[in-house]
């Protein structure tokens, strides 16, 4: 019988929700690395037993941690669980942790600087992983997007990473800026109709789409209105929270900005706004329906500074007509005094029919929705603050 | 035989409850208890000094014998109750807020 597995990161631990297709009753497992932050787990595409997850800490930076057998145990990559970490000769089996920006004369850039926060100039500094995109074809493919924003792959299964300089190095890297998280490069989306084409994108950088396997990219952000910068149609600056796509129309994008809700008909060439008749166009998670491809998704949120839901009131809105139409889906959800946020990670879709809706909260819940968002049951109250969601479809 | 302690968080990580201990060969610095905690645990490369550079991550604090080495220099000799394994080498995590 299938199932839904749901991996979620917190400021505390990673845990891991599973249920049968029902999606009432539900196995609770973690913490997974009590005490570290989580920012992102997720899963291969093309083996579901194999999940990566992002470890970080302030303290004693990043790590990458590697599990086989869908989350029951895990290690280090390069480092299987019982064997010894190096090799006779002492070397280690892997640095799966080493993202080091890649300044070599044949592929690399010149590690030169971005902007701070007061527009100096200011060094390239690693500082953890946001997000993991696996390969949608080789459990061993695995795809970072990091802190300070650059584009990092496996191809070993997380053991060691090599940085797609191209994004870092296009030429309006010394331009870009962080976002009040740091600059971080949090959304990558494999298009799985065209293997060359990955989008990515940046706060506050903006979207960027590569069609050669990441060796060159350019900024997808024509549209984009952000009144917040100095030139507010500027070709890179846009604080971007989130993109979205369905998989079988990979060509329609759908983007949370940080003021704006977006959608493009033509891989990002150029953006429309679809914000209508939302509360708030404030947000930073949106998601796609697994089988109608304008069906969307977003929490909005109070801003600037709060970040909370507009009147206390945990709504997701909807809209069946691919945005400007959206009604607030509020049945199980708290509907007074509520005031967490729902962060750009942190919501995930699964593929069964009826499609199941999963989002996290700052104040520790994960809600799910096994009828497409019409009703809401939470599957947890009480777990550390939330930071990713994500949501495996089993056989 | 140098005595080492690590913050839990490290601990966890490498897998180890309490003190570890370490041979450590030649002058006893804290570069060298560095590359052979390194050697012994390679989990915990990264997680002290930074891959690279080898510099001391900035929230990691050093300390011996009641003083603080963080800012010693990395190939200064370690203090002799260290050497002898009397006192361990302490690697703390900074408190940076409450």
């Amino acid at each position: 019988m299938s199932g839904v597995r749901v991996l979620v990161g917190t400021r505390k631990g990673a845990f891991i929700l599973t249920s049968d297709a029902k999606r009432e009753r539900w196995d609770i497992s973690g913490p997974h690395f009590a005490g570290w932050e989580i920012y992102h787990l997720k899963g291969s595409p093309a083996d579901p037993n194999r999940l990566y997850a992002s470890q970080t800490s302030g303290w004693f930076g990043q790590i990458i941690q590697r599990s086989d057998d869908g989350g029951k145990t895990w290690h280090q990559p390069g480092t299987p669980p019982g064997e010894p970490t190096t090799t006779p000769e002492g070397m280690p089996k892997g640095e799966s942790n080493k993202f080091v920006y890649d300044t070599s004369a044949e592929t690399g850039k010149p590690l030169t600087t971005h902007q701070w926060y007061d527009g100096t100039p200011h060094p390239w500094e690693f500082k953890r992983v946001w997000h993991l995109e696996p390969s949608l074809t080789d459990p061993d493919t695995v795809y970072a997007g990091v802190e300070d924003a650059a584009l990092f792959r496996s191809t070993d299964g997380g053991q060691s990473w090599q940085e797609l300089s191209g994004l870092r190095g296009h030429g309006s890297g010394p331009h870009w800026q962080p976002g009040a998280g740091g600059m971080c490069l949090h959304t990558i989306l494999l298009d799985p109709k065209n293997s060359n084409r990955i989008f990515i994108a940046i706060s506050s950088a903006g979207a960027f789409r590569t069609d050669d396997a990441g060796k060159t990219w350019q900024p997808i952000n024509r549209g984009l209105h952000s009144l917040y910068i100095p030139n507010p149609t500027a070709e890179v600056g846009h604080c971007v929270h989130r993109i979205a796509m369905n998989r079988s129309r990979p060509g329609v994008l759908f983007m949370q900005k940080h003021w704006d809700v977006m959608r493009s008909d033509d891989a990002g060439e150029s953006w429309h706004e679809i914000s209508g008749d939302l509360p708030t166009d404030f947000g930073f998670a949106i998601d796609v329906h697994a089988h109608e491809p304008d069906t969307i998704y977003v929490v909005p949120i109070k801003s600037d500074s709060e970040h909370f839901p507009p009147d206390g009131k945990l709504r997701v809105y909807r809209s069946r007509t691919g945005g400007n139409e959206w009604e607030p889906l509020t049945k199980g959800l708290p509907q007074n005094d509520c005031y967490v946020n729902v962060l750009r990670d942190a919501m995930a879709i699964d593929s069964l029919d009826k499609c199941g809706i999963y989002f996290g909260t700052t104040g520790g819940q994960v809600y799910a929705s096994a009828d497409a968002g019409d009703s809401w049951a939470p599957i947890v109250r009480d777990l550390p603050a939330v930071v990713s969601v994500e949501v495996q479809t089993l056989p | 035989m140098i005595r080492v302690t690590l913050p839990p968080h490290l601990r966890k990580l490498a897998q180890v409850d309490g003190e570890v201990k370490l041979d450590v060969e030649g002058r006893v610095t804290q570069r060298s208890v560095l590359d052979a905690l390194e050697t012994r645990y390679p989990m915990l490369r990264g997680t002290i000094r930074d891959h690279v550079t080898q510099r001391r991550r900035a929230f990691v604090r050093f300390f011996a014998c009641g003083e603080d080495l963080s800012h010693e220099p990395p190939d200064s000799p370690l203090p002799d109750a260290v050497t002898t394994g009397s006192q361990p080498f302490m690697i703390v995590g900074a408190i940076a807020g409450g």
